[in-house]
């Protein structure tokens, strides 16, 4: 399990857990599960341009999640953000479909960028991957607590001139940088499964907001380090068990809050 | 003339099979869609309507390497995914963001290792591209009746609840102290989403199931606001968005030397994208029309349907 061939799988894991378990955190608290679906999966049709002009995927995927969270950020300033959202990841898959009625070597690409592969990374890959990364977390450091304000009190945030739809549409290049470093490793669709479980069941288990941003990194580690063992021992798909353990550790955590309440509520 | 008109219907149009299917079934899809769209723009359900488009593809998926029908793979799976999100808290709306990403996840994983399983026994190739993109030139014509039957039973689910749903729409709270079973109904539509979704998805693919869900509808509220007006315009919206769609997917093959054509999908979620961008232009309008009526006694028409959009 620890064989020389998995190491990059484990370096790049313990890299992408952390990011997707703060960048989730956020997406939990302000009720964006939807831009954090949309994003990587609109993203996912960038590779496919990228695979047919011929450049680095990283590019692409980079490109369409800039333009995906752009997008959802300017359409939902007028009307409701859940249409807007709907609307550019049916446009940029729509582009993708486009993209890959004119490839055909891609195909064999397809499953592995949609559910991961992170058993193949190349050491090549962990140094962007890292960059990304740090470029994330320093991102939430700066916006640290006007996200944090914005998204608890909105009437206070709005009362100290902190600017909503400046801290949304920041928040959603973050979103989308945290996915052009995750897709080629973990895929398109189970990055989403990562900002969702871990995040939420740290949140079912606290409400100290840093002791939960700390607990959303350690279950989501657990997660992905639980997910490529796994993976490893049955020879399934790692995102089957990124998607399975993120649904049971919330779950649990659920299991573990509603319990909690009904000892309060028996002590009383 | 003649000219004109093979110019936009290239030849052979309307013999070709592929073409009276598409436009049959893809009618069908739009209509169905636009309707439950309407009520899932108003609930502020996009996510669970695009949600339930994946869970229904982990059916599909599933259906696939059992050897199962597929259509009842996608509306089975999306059945019981839209009772598990009702059940762990889609009715509240904090809670509903979050009901809806871990089904959504779980759901994912299973299309992943269902995907996996299928490719060892061969059945699937090509699949992901299928269940993520669909192609409504691939249905046969065999499907339609089926198709035909589950749309309708979504429909009558729609209607038989039509006021209820409306007024829990809008107000819960004046439902609930007017005596509607808020719940009953809230999961009533889920299940007829869940079908509409289910059956999209399968007939036109996963992308057209939300474009033709949220897209049209999203637009038709905008442009008015009383709910019946908006159900009969979002219908047609989606419905002409998918024919132009299939005619200019048809007519792509003969543009250009390649003789190569662009998806169908790619042309009607162009077209929709088009009214729904279109349709932001509207409130400008009406609001210079409304100037202009002041000066005059305002008529306005008032029904108990008619909402802010």
């Amino acid at each position: 399990m620890f064989a020389s061939f998995m190491t990059n799988a484990w370096i790049v894991a313990t890299i992408v857990a952390p990011v997707a378990g703060v960048v989730g955190f956020f997406v939990v608290l302000r009720g964006s599960a939807f831009p954090a679906h949309a994003i990587p999966k609109g993203a996912f049709a960038g590779a496919a341009g990228a695979a047919l002009l011929g450049i680095n995927t990283l590019i692409g995927l980079g490109v369409f999640s800039l333009l995906g969270a752009l997008g959802i950020g300017s359409l939902g300033r007028r009307g409701r953000h859940d249409v807007a959202t709907a609307l550019a990841l049916v446009m940029m898959l729509a582009l993708g479909a486009a993209f890959l009625s004119r490839t055909t070597e891609y195909e064999p690409e397809i499953y592995s960028l949609l559910f991961g592969e992170v058993l193949g990374v190349n050491s090549g890959q962990i140094l962007p991957v890292a960059l990304l990364g740090v470029t994330c977390i320093a991102a939430i450091i700066v916006l640290y607590r006007p996200l944090m304000v914005s998204s608890v009190v909105p009437e206070m945030a709005e009362a100290k001139g902190v600017r909503g739809h400046l801290v949304e549409t920041g928040f959603l290049v973050v979103v989308a940088l945290a996915t052009t470093m995750t897709v080629p490793v973990v895929g398109a669709l189970l990055i989403f499964s990562l900002m969702i479980g871990p995040p939420a069941a740290a949140r079912s288990l606290t409400s100290r907001p840093g002791l939960a941003l700390g607990l959303s990194v350690v279950i989501a580690l657990i997660t992905v380090w639980a997910a490529i063992a796994a993976s490893y021992l049955y020879n399934w798909p790692v995102g089957f068990f990124v998607g399975a353990f993120g649904a049971l550790s919330y779950g649990l955590g659920r299991g573990w809050a509603w319990r909690r309440t009904r000892a309060v509520a028996a002590r009383v | 003339m003649h000219q004109l008109y093979t110019w936009v219907f290239e030849p052979g149009f309307f013999a070709s099979p592929q073409v009276r299917v598409a436009v049959t079934i893809g009618g069908v899809a739009a209509v169905v869609s636009a309707v439950t769209g309407v009520f899932t723009v108003l609930r502020g359900q996009s996510f669970g309507g695009h949600a339930l488009g994946d869970v229904s593809a982990a059916g599909g998926s599933g259906a696939l390497l059992l050897g199962l029908s597929p259509v009842a793979g996608f509306v089975g799976l999306g059945v019981i995914g839209a009772g598990v999100m009702d059940l762990i808290g889609v009715r509240r709306v904090r809670g509903r963001d979050l009901a809806t990403g871990i089904v959504l996840g779980a759901a994912i994983g299973l299309t992943a290792l269902f995907l996996y399983l299928g490719t060892f026994s061969g059945a699937t190739a090509g699949a992901p591209q299928t269940i993520l993109f669909g192609s409504i030139f691939v249905i046969t014509s065999g499907t339609i009746p089926v198709v035909v039957i589950l749309s309708v039973t979504a429909l009558a689910t729609v209607a038989a609840v039509y006021r209820p749903l409306l007024l829990s729409t809008v107000s819960p709270d004046i439902a609930a102290a007017r005596g509607v079973p808020v719940r009953v109904v809230g999961l009533l539509y889920m299940l007829a989403l869940a079908v509409s979704v289910g059956l999209s998805s399968v007939a036109v693919g996963a992308i057209l199931s939300t474009a033709l869900l949220i897209g049209p509808a999203a637009a038709a509220l905008r442009l008015t606001s009383r709910v019946s007006r908006a159900i009969v315009v979002a219908c047609s919206i989606g419905v002409g968005a998918t024919w132009l769609g299939v005619l200019l997917a048809y007519d792509s093959f003969y543009w250009g030397s390649s003789q190569q054509g662009l998806p169908v999908s790619f042309f009607i979620v162009a077209v929709i994208f088009a009214a729904y961008l279109a349709s932001g232009l509207a409130p400008a309008a009406r609001a210079a029309a409304a100037r202009r009526e002041l000066a005059g006694p305002a008529a306005a028409e008032t029904g108990p349907d008619q909402i802010a959009a």
